[in-house]
């Protein structure tokens, strides 16, 4: 089942409240998200994409998932 | 440690610089691979390509191993790196060449310039 923007911007909102997030794509296969969160502060970005796809909460997991790619792009505000 | 998780952390370990891709390193089957494979080809970079289409067990089991979703994944020196949005990213600010150098991996400088120059 693909995934609509706001669907993907409902889950990634649920994990960071208060996060600036923008999804774009309209397939709902290949999509992007852009997430600017004071959560990440600190963190490298292996850590920080980490805990976006946990939110995502396996929708990403392959074959299985509903979006074959998310292109990601995390950091913490100015 | 399950055999693909061993398997996977052999590979890691005994060799500096690897990349599971779905296809090889000239024969790539996924955009996204192709491309972070594409920038290693370029810059010169020698690297241990793994293809998870050949190995299912593989496949399923570096993403347990990284714990991260997608594949390319990106290893030096044993370290998980990322994955294409964050290669792209680090080709583009010059932190892949930081890497490369802290690990002592040859990689050809020029090419890395004129990435970045072409994206500019």
């Amino acid at each position: 089942m693909p995934m609509q923007a706001n669907e993907i911007e409902t889950l990634i909102r649920e994990a960071f409240p208060d996060a600036q997030i923008a999804v774009s794509g309209d397939d709902g296969v290949h999509m992007a998200a852009q997430v600017v969160a004071e959560a990440f502060r600190g963190l490298n970005r292996v850590k920080q994409h980490q805990m976006v796809y946990a939110a995502l909460k396996g929708k990403m997991d392959g074959s299985s998932g509903d979006l074959h790619a998310l292109a990601l792009t995390t950091r913490a505000p100015d | 440690m399950s055999d693909a998780q061993a398997q996977i952390k052999e590979t890691v370990t005994g060799n500096d610089v690897v990349l599971f891709m779905k296809g090889t390193s000239t024969m790539p089957q996924c955009g996204f691979s192709s491309r972070v494979a594409g920038v290693l080809n370029y810059m010169g970079v020698p690297f241990k390509d793994v293809n998870v289409l050949e190995d299912e067990g593989v496949r399923h089991g570096i993403k347990e191993f990284s714990d991260w979703p997608t594949i390319p994944q990106l290893y030096v020196k044993g370290e998980f790196v990322g994955g294409c949005d964050i290669i792209t990213e680090m080709t583009l600010s010059g932190e892949l060449d930081t890497l490369f150098e802290e690990n002592g991996i040859t990689y050809d400088a020029d090419a890395a310039a004129k990435i970045r120059d072409a994206n500019a």
